[in-house]
């Protein structure tokens, strides 16, 4: 996958808006994970160059932080809320139906299609809906194991809008 | 300035020590050895995280790493605590839970850093068992090999890749149990922008990095029946006798030969031949730039470990670097033409070993431009000292019992005092000012020894006057130290006519395939071995140079033959066509994959 | 809003913004005022959508001059949310719907009617209580670090100034930074943020350094799963915690401040940054406070997603661009921090409380609390409760008020088996230490510890073993992998609690976790590692027969181990309705509809409990 040239100049400009930060790999990262949804090695290689940093320490950085991917993530980005509050009221079961219902291994998978990639969250902070999910911004409370189904037929459907 | 001492207590026992040591340090001077892995040149990398050094101090809290924890007055240590030993004992154990443990076929069995901590705490075996992190195994690169199921993620690899080489092409990814160290994307090395100098080798405290072994090519080709000729780079014999357990800045130049003759090699050649080459030709070279109005400052270019990194990060500077293979490829283009041809042996029939300091080498003679005879390779094999040392020792032969026996006078026998000086920081420059006067007016240059291109320091300058001419030099090594002279170059403001870049640290004495100098092996050296031995080995060169009756490579009786029977003159065509290669300016840093 | 030039113009400034807030307040003029939550929990269960109903409604009916809407923090009482609340009257209507607001306009503004069905029920009095105050959940509650929740808009600087911000900044700055640590250690502020150590002193340290730059560092990385007490202040009163990081700064000398804030919580890094901004226009942020020569300047960073980056070196780390692994210490990041500048490292509860104590002063502030744990903690307080919430408490309180009387106790009748405090670094308490006060000190004697404030409730379906494994999966998952105990220590034991939850562990099994647990709370490297083990030790300290029960008798006592238990239809109870094998995805239940009771297959069943959340007649249980 070749870095359009209008990329490489965003990504440029994204690190030239931190020029006066004394470390700024963090903030660039987020910034370019926010847009592009995601920070491969090329991308990483531009903001070697900008920077002055080696790849390989970027890389780490990249890898190390589960916030930043390596890879595309899906158009729906399932998110299992796995934090305690929710995993004593059965979570695990969710994000369990969620992973069968779409045929995945396990969280951090996205569905061949393009469509879905499901994490598993600790704790959105929402504890009094628990046990929760997240599908891109919408919060869905109080789930059920059997309420699972329908929601992602829904997104498969296009029933529900992006 | 007078450092002041505080008063310390191990195991109850008051001491006295000066201020601003660690606590593994001060023990040491009370004679204690606190097992250690990831720490590693006091303070160049100390992680503090392998915790198989902790300690008891009395009032801390938690138990304490002793490679970082500073001492301070009244201090109460305890090595021997039962708490102490149980921790530092599961520590061990836990790495062991995740190591590959196939110890008997490891290379580095015998300098195992792990296996060592393991026998001083008493781990257990298997007392953990579990699941293994995900190994990766490359073997990809020629020089260098890296398996992550023998890593214990002690770091010194990633801070000696950043602070001696500036590069950092080795970096800690992922994260948790799932962390290893590696090339960004967990790459190759031939897929990443590293120079194979091997310095992570030498720094690696268990078997996974390693030189990637030639042996079983060697064994091939002696099978095969060719005319096994091996050739000997400067630096080796300053150290291989350390692999039989002599002290650093023993000579072993006449057993070297000795045990080479004895594992059959048809020749046993010294690179210094080469090395008398180099001189001739990179100082005519050199010479022609001047003359010429060439591109200046030239810089050397014996170390293929440089050359990577010069492709990589400067390929800008082609210009200037000068255009002569290295010593050991000269000699393996020679072998296969001129020594071939008075022989009347076929080049093809010929294997060619070269026996380097150096994992970069490895690399370097799979070049395609370093083909000059017949499209073959000029060497066919590269071992480093420690991989010779394995076929000595492999072969049964005593090292303490081999006589000392002379390079075969054949063709390419003869070396000078300069050839040998080429194994460390300052040797190439002081080579080739002995002869620089020569080339220049046909005179011998009045004295011999130029002191100020000598010793360790990161970057000696010097001027010459050569016949009337004022010459600036320069000369460094690791490439951490070479990077402000060569962006200085880049700006156009560098001062110099000439300068010595040798990708190592130290130069050859201290290249990745050197034996490993690590104090927990080597009881009978002083607790300072890791300051002063690139300073005993570099004195084994310069005494052997002083040693030898022709200390300048134009009077080397087999150059003058050479040049008059064979090649004509330095830089001339045939010169150009074996003796000389060419750069890569497109060299891609992580190539698509 | 004109800009602030010195302590005159505050006070001046102080005094016009309490007249609106009390204006506001008590309903001057026949004015009325409508707040709705804005927290995050409640902006989850669409009180945005709310919000903009009830401002279209309040056009609609051309009251939009007569009554202000904003939305103000979190009202704590999550599980009853979403809340709208009507001034004067103090009315609080709860679990409000989108179809609520029309009832809620027409009845209560329009008609000044209270709309009887939205007011809060007690579950076990059936008392109706329409006004906040009066509900039993706020009764044993003192707001000190959540001063302003619910009450102020918090992206309005007039509301902060007119609800007691920024009197702590002016006092502080009329003495000398020396005399503020004096006040901090006198008031016996300790961090919030997990282990306790005394504020004052932490200040003390990087105060007598002698360095040009100095920084604070608020640490709002709460990773710890289920807690949520950082997010609410940021998000509820985001004035209230910079005046806290204000005042360290000025304390101190530092003339820069960072937040490291979670990445997760978008809704409080946007106030905090509104906040900042506004701040920077009148003056109390920027050269020159208050006409001084102190000047500050406070900046925002992000986490993205590391737990262990909630430890202090490992933050500090993260915002130098690096991998968040903790440095060892010494050196302290009171001496070598940021950028190996003197630092200090407070959470944001902590410098929540510092505001209050420079403007009440630190005796008044320590007369709330027990003898070594002063002021209040606040709890977000979960899992098996009634009352799911953010809660903040005096200091001293009991474990059984806390679940009780505040919490409302366990639902469905079930029993209390344990609270976990501390997160992933705390400890399971049980029955018996319910009467513990709640102080730093005593959570650690019992084996536990305060943590940054997460409190979750288990009662009796849940497995202890199962516990201790979740935290393990969490902690195993989250280590940064730098130091080994930590690195390996964790994920083995995490294998063997895994290994006794599948019914294949040994007594031999108990030794080795108890052995690594001792390993990695002795050798860890950081303040996370050290503590890692604790869900181990502590349940294996307070529930032992789970563990054997698991062990020796192959037996899941709470029944949630899914290979230690088996679903069953009870015959009796059985309709024969055949709902629970429509439900079941593997076909493992059979029966005959109307004639024969229905039976699960153990081999086919995979215990995913389809089936029993199906069945209306409650025939099938675990067993």
């Amino acid at each position: 996958m070749a870095i359009q040239n209008i990329a490489k100049e965003r990504i440029i400009e994204i690190c030239n808006l931190y020029k006066n930060e004394p470390t700024p790999l963090m903030m660039i990262l987020s910034d370019i994970q926010k847009e592009f949804g995601y920070i491969p090695l090329e991308v990483q290689e531009i903001v070697s160059e900008q920077i002055g940093l080696p790849v390989a320490e970027i890389y780490g950085v990249v890898t190390f932080y589960s916030f930043f991917s390596l890879k595309p993530k899906g158009k729906y980005v399932i998110g299992v809320c796995l934090g305690t509050a929710c995993y004593v009221k059965g979570s695990q079961a969710i994000i369990d139906k969620v992973l069968e219902v779409l045929k995945l291994k396990k969280a951090g998978d996205s569905t061949e299609d393009g469509l879905f990639t499901v994490d598993a969250l600790r704790c959105i902070g929402a504890c009094a809906l628990a046990p929760t999910m997240k599908i891109n911004d919408r919060v869905f409370p109080k789930l059920k194991v059997s309420d699972i189904p329908g929601i992602i037929k829904d997104y498969q459907e296009g029933k529900v809008e992006a | 300035m007078e450092k002041k001492l505080l008063n310390i207590k191990i195991e109850g026992h008051p001491y006295q020590v000066e201020e601003g040591l660690t606590i593994m340090e001060a023990a040491r001077k009370c004679g204690y050895d606190i097992p250690h892995l990831c720490t590693f040149e006091n303070g160049l990398c100390s992680r503090g995280s392998c915790r198989v050094c902790l300690v008891e101090v009395t009032g801390a809290r938690g138990l304490i790493a002793s490679c970082v924890y500073p001492i301070n007055e009244g201090i109460d240590i305890h090595i021997n605590s039962q708490k102490a030993l149980a921790a530092r004992r599961t520590s061990v154990e836990l790495l062991l839970s995740n190591h590959n443990k196939n110890c008997q076929q490891c290379i580095k069995n015998g300098n195992c850093e792990l296996l060592l901590a393991a026998q001083m705490t008493g781990a257990r075996d298997d007392m953990y068992q579990g699941e293994q992190t995900e190994t990766t195994v490359d073997e990809i690169a020629p020089g260098i090999m890296r398996d992550t199921s023998k890593c214990v993620l002690c770091g010194r690899c990633v801070e000696t890749c950043k602070a001696l080489q500036g590069i950092g092409v080795l970096g800690f990814q992922k994260r948790g149990f799932k962390t290893i160290v590696g090339p960004a994307d967990n790459r190759s090395f031939s897929e990443s922008p590293c120079m194979q100098c091997g310095q992570c080798i030498l720094v690696c405290p268990t078997g996974a990095l390693l030189e990637k072994s030639e042996i079983e090519k060697v064994d091939e080709a002696f099978k095969a029946g060719k005319k096994v000729i091996v050739q000997t780079a400067p630096a080796v014999r300053a150290t291989i006798a350390e692999e039989f357990g002599e002290k650093i800045g023993t000579t072993g130049t006449g057993k070297m030969v000795a045990a080479l003759h004895r594992l059959g090699f048809h020749r046993v050649f010294d690179t210094n031949f080469a090395a008398d080459l180099t001189i001739m030709e990179e100082g005519t070279e050199l010479l022609n730039r001047i003359k010429n109005k060439g591109v200046l400052p030239q810089i050397t270019s014996c170390s293929p470990g440089w050359i990577n990194y010069m492709e990589y990060f400067y390929p800008d500077l082609i210009p200037n670097v000068s255009t002569c293979k290295s010593p050991h490829e000269m000699e393996g283009a020679i072998i296969k033409s001129y020594y071939a041809e008075k022989h009347n042996l076929k080049p093809e029939d010929i294997f060619v070993v070269s026996i380097m300091p150096c994992t970069a080498k490895k690399y370097e003679k799979t070049r395609k431009e370093n083909a000059a005879v017949n499209n073959l390779p000029d060497v066919d094999a590269v071992l480093t000292v420690r991989e010779l040392a394995r076929m000595i020792k492999r072969a049964g032969i005593n090292w303490q019992k081999l006589p000392e026996e002379e390079f075969d006078n054949d063709l390419l026998g003869k070396y000078s005092g300069a050839g040998v000086i080429f194994g460390t920081t300052g040797g190439v420059m002081e080579a080739a000012l002995r002869t620089a006067k020569f080339i220049l007016t046909g005179q011998e240059a009045g004295f011999l020894d130029f002191k100020e291109v000598r010793g360790q320091k990161n970057v000696k300058e010097a001027e010459f006057d050569l016949a009337g001419q004022k010459v600036k030099v320069a000369i460094t090594s690791g490439m951490a130290n070479a990077k402000p002279l060569l962006d200085d170059i880049r700006a156009g403001k560098s001062p110099y006519a000439f300068i010595e870049i040798m990708g190592c640290p130290g130069g050859c004495i201290n290249g990745g395939g050197q034996p490993y100098v690590k104090p927990c092996f080597l009881p009978n050296e002083k607790d300072n071995i890791r300051d002063t031995y690139r300073k005993k080995r570099a004195a084994v060169l310069y005494s052997e140079d002083e040693r030898q009756t022709v200390r300048q490579s134009h009077n080397n009786p087999d150059i003058k033959a050479i040049y008059k029977d064979f090649l004509g003159e330095p830089c001339g065509e045939k010169s150009h066509h074996l003796l000389h290669t060419s750069y890569n300016a497109n060299r891609t840093r992580f190539p698509k994959k | 809003m004109a800009k602030i030039r010195n302590a005159q113009d505050l006070a001046k400034k102080i005094g016009e913004c309490e007249g609106c807030l009390k204006a506001k307040f008590e309903g001057k003029d026949g004015k009325r005022a409508i707040v709705i939550c804005g927290g995050t929990g409640c902006l989850s269960n669409k009180s945005q959508d709310i919000h903009d109903a009830i401002v279209n409604k309040l056009k609609e009916k051309g009251l939009e001059n007569k009554v202000t809407v904003n939305f103000v923090g979190c009202f704590g009482f999550c599980s009853q949310g979403p809340f709208v609340k009507i001034f004067p009257e103090n009315t609080l209507y709860r679990m409000v719907k989108l179809s609520d607001v029309d009832k809620i306009i027409e009845n209560d503004i329009v008609n000044h009617q209270v709309c009887e069905d939205l007011v809060y029920v007690d579950p076990n009095t059936q008392t109706k209580y329409p006004k906040q105050e009066d509900i039993p959940f706020y009764a044993k509650q003192k707001r000190v670090a959540l001063h302003g929740s619910s009450m102020i808009d918090p992206e309005n600087v007039e509301e902060a100034l007119g609800y007691d911000s920024f009197k702590g900044l002016a006092k502080a700055l009329t003495m000398k930074p020396q005399e503020v640590i004096d006040e901090i250690l006198k008031s016996g502020l300790r961090g919030r943020g997990g282990a306790g150590f005394p504020t004052g002193r932490k200040w003390q340290f990087a105060h007598d350094q002698d360095n040009k730059m100095k920084y604070v560092v608020c640490n709002g990385d709460e990773g710890d799963p289920g807690a949520f007490m950082d997010r609410s202040m940021l998000e509820a009163n985001p004035f209230n915690v910079i005046e806290g990081m204000i005042i360290a700064g000025y304390a101190i000398g530092a003339k820069e401040g960072y937040f490291y804030v979670r990445a997760e919580y978008p809704i409080a890094v946007m106030r905090l940054k509104k906040a900042i901004e506004t701040l920077n226009k009148i003056g109390l942020l920027g050269r020159h406070i208050l006409g001084t020569d102190f000047s500050f300047q406070a900046h925002i960073r992000l986490g993205a997603g590391a737990f262990v980056c909630g430890e202090e070196t490992a933050l500090l780390n993260s915002i130098e661009g690096k991998r968040g692994m903790p440095r060892p210490r010494p050196p302290f990041p009171a001496i070598k921090g940021l950028w190996q500048k003197p630092t200090i490292i407070n959470n944001v509860e902590t410098l929540a409380n510092v505001p209050y104590i420079l403007r009440v002063g630190a005796a008044e502030y320590a007369k709330v609390g027990t003898e070594k744990s002063k002021g209040t903690k606040v709890f977000a307080l979960g899992g098996k409760v009634n009352n799911v919430g953010l809660v903040e408490v005096p200091m001293g309180l009991t474990l059984k008020e806390l679940v009780y009387d505040i919490g409302g106790g366990v639902p469905n009748g079930k029993k209390f088996k344990a609270i976990q405090t501390g997160g992933p670094s705390g400890g399971c308490l049980t029955v018996k230490n319910l009467d513990t006060p709640i102080d730093y000190d005593n959570l650690i004697a019992q084996g536990s510890m305060m943590g940054s404030g997460g409190a979750i409730v288990m009662d009796e379906d849940n497995c202890m073993v199962n516990i201790a494994k979740f935290y393990m999966e969490f902690i195993a998952d989250e280590s940064c992998g730098k130091c080994t105990p930590c690195r390996v220590g964790t994920k083995r034991i995490l294998e063997i609690l895994t290994k006794i939850t599948k019914g294949q562990g040994t007594m031999q099994d108990l030794d080795y976790l108890q052995e690594l647990s001792f390993a990695t709370k002795n050798g860890a490297l950081c303040g996370l590692g050290q503590t890692a083990a604790n869900p181990v030790l502590s349940t294996m300290k307070n529930f032992r027969d789970e563990y054997e029960a698991h062990v020796r008798d192959h037996k899941c006592p709470a029944h949630e181990c899914k290979d230690l238990m088996e679903y069953v239809i009870d015959p009796n109870k059985c309709k024969k309705c055949s709902m629970c094998a429509r439900g079941c995805p593997v076909g493992a239940i059979t029966g005959v509809v109307g004639k024969e009771a229905f039976k699960i297959d153990p081999k086919k069943c995979i215990k995913c409990g389809a089936c029993m959340s199906t069945c209306k007649f409650g025939a099938i249980s675990k067993r």
